[in-house]
């Protein structure tokens, strides 16, 4: 991005906040639905009674290389944490991840299994966490206002990086 | 020089020739094409390892376990009323009708029966939830095919039995509503008519899927005569539900074999289709929501009243004994196999879900067919990844 410009931090803060702006309304978000919550991402993705497409999200990437958002939706046991980790290092910088639900959060109703990851943070950076099990679209949809929000006021020298938030 | 009709006359035995070395030269290489363990028309996580010869599948190869959740080493270790906040999630489509089975088993093992009050409402909320269930398939069979459009209308009609479903238990998705001796609750004022109402969407939804999709020319090249299960193989793979139906199977655990539920007092059709293909399964579940609509009604209109919950003591200890009891889900038959040995926990549970069987099918159905057929007949084979794996 400007050839090291952004990174440098030396480019205008007027010129930041136009690029922060125009990144928080075109998030490419990949769907990683995995088991209940899938569902209720669907009906935040696809329904037309939450319609996320209002908030500039777009979320139909053909795959994880073209995406700057992945919400993980759903259980994640031992056997699927490898190919989210290699799907997450596929993804371009900067890259936001949103957990949903209580499964990803830190295991959910399976915190006592033997073949369940106990959150998915575990292995890759959390960004929003939204609980619930499984949340309401709406509740998602709040966690991707406050994730825009976040994107608007970064600043992109300190290199996207910043302590993880959880939707009340 | 050549004259036009000896050029033309070349042309032609250039043609010749090209089209016989084409014959020779056409040979078709292997190839392994993996899908999955992410993939749409999976619902979840399964993956299929395809041997291609060309464009045909030699020998299809389904990995399950992506989603193996360790259900019955849970069971073990949850009391019998955390247990039915754990099942809602096996299918979570049509979460209320998992916990039916496993509440009827270990009321048979307490020797308890719920009230007929109960026993209606939970009839019509596993009705509800079959039609939650189907509704999100008929739409989703659309995008199977590269029609997006119908899978919208299938969520935004969905949302109206999900209102109805919220309204009387207080969750839309997993309504962890049924107890051991009946329901926690009674059905909040006003609920029979708004769901009546619900129910007339759903018919409309109904008939512009069938406008949509089953009329479609290309949804009926797509689907008709393709992944073909003829009667014996069906039952030889214990398929189960509409899949089995769809084969000419005349067999529903709700008319044939119904323990504790009010279908026997219905009046309603068991829906059955002779090809056994693809339009055949969508079919058959058309008419299955089509029939839960008409159920859902009767039981509105024929309420009878009284109390929701039988006496059952305040801490559930199960009696020492073996039940089996299994009921006609969305996706087929479920059923829960508890052992108790007089404990607070079951010593423990089988859990025989439906989707698993119909999963086991696919490296003979996927023999044979090509690529883009593939995901239509896993799209019509309709399973749900937390029923395969649990």
């Amino acid at each position: 991005m400007g050839l090291g410009l952004v990174e440098s931090g030396k480019m205008p803060k007027s010129l930041i906040k136009l690029l922060n702006i125009s990144r928080s309304y075109s998030l490419w978000v990949y769907q990683w639905g995995l088991a209940c919550c899938a569902i209720e991402m669907g009906a935040a993705f696809g329904a037309p009674r939450y319609d996320v497409m209002r908030l500039g999200v777009i979320p139909l990437p053909a795959s994880p290389r073209q995406a700057d958002l992945v919400v993980i939706s759903g259980t994640v046991t031992d056997k699927m944490a490898p190919v989210i980790r290699r799907l997450w290092e596929q993804m371009p910088d900067p890259k936001y991840v949103i957990s949903m639900g209580s499964c990803a959060n830190c295991g959910g109703p399976y915190w006592d299994s033997y073949s369940v990851t106990k959150g998915v943070d575990q292995i890759i950076p959390v960004d929003i966490y939204v609980p619930g099990c499984p949340p309401r679209p709406e509740a998602l949809l709040e966690g991707i206002v406050i994730l825009q929000d976040r994107i608007k006021n970064e600043d992109p020298a300190k290199r996207w990086v910043g302590e993880p938030i959880v939707v009340q | 020089m050549t004259s036009v009709t000896d050029r033309q006359k070349l042309q032609y035995i250039a043609a010749q020739a090209a089209d016989a070395r084409v014959n020779v030269e056409l040979e078709t290489e292997g190839m392994t094409l993996n899908l999955g363990p992410q993939h749409p028309a999976t619902h979840g996580t399964l993956r299929i390892i395809a041997q291609l010869d060309g464009e045909q599948v030699v020998h299809a190869e389904p990995v399950a376990g992506y989603m193996h959740r360790g259900y019955e080493k849970l069971t073990e270790v949850r009391t019998y009323p955390q247990i039915t906040t754990l099942v809602n999630r096996i299918d979570w489509l049509g979460s209320f009708a998992n916990e039916v089975p496993f509440i009827l088993a270990a009321e048979q093992l307490m020797e308890v029966e719920a009230p007929e009050r109960a026993m209606w409402i939970r009839t019509i909320l596993f009705e509800l939830s079959r039609i939650s269930n189907l509704i999100l398939f008929l739409g989703d069979m659309g995008v199977q095919l590269g029609a997006v459009t119908p899978v919208f209308f299938a969520f935004r009609d969905r949302e109206f039995v999900l209102d109805q479903i919220e309204a009387a238990t207080g969750g839309r998705f997993h309504p962890n509503f049924d107890r051991i001796g009946g329901l926690k609750d009674d059905l909040p004022k006003g609920w029979l008519e708004s769901t009546k109402g619900s129910m007339d969407k759903v018919r409309e939804f109904c008939d512009q899927i069938e406008d949509l999709l089953l009329g479609s020319e290309i949804f009926q090249a797509r689907t008709r005569g393709i992944g073909i299960v003829p009667a014996d193989v069906a039952m030889q793979y214990g398929l189960s539900g509409a899949n089995a139906r769809a084969s000419g199977i005349d067999w529903d655990i709700r008319r044939d074999n119904c323990i504790g539920l009010a279908y026997p007092e219905l009046d309603w059709k068991v829906w059955k289709h002779t090809d056994g293909d693809s339009f055949a399964r969508f079919w058959v579940r058309i008419q299955e929501v089509r029939e839960a609509a008409k159920m859902v009604d009767q039981l509105c209109d024929g309420l009878p009243a009284g109390p929701v919950m039988a006496k059952v003591p305040r801490i559930i200890k199960v009696p020492a004994g073996e039940a089996y009891v299994a009921t006609e889900n969305p996706l087929g038959e479920m059923g829960y196999y508890i052992v108790s040995e007089g404990e607070l926990t079951p010593f423990r549970v089988k859990i025989r879900s439906a989707s698993f069987s119909n999963m086991s099918i696919t490296p003979w159905l996927l023999r044979g067919v090509y690529v883009p057929d593939i995901i239509t007949i896993l799209g019509s084979l309709y399973f749900i990844l937390g029923d395969i794996d649990r």
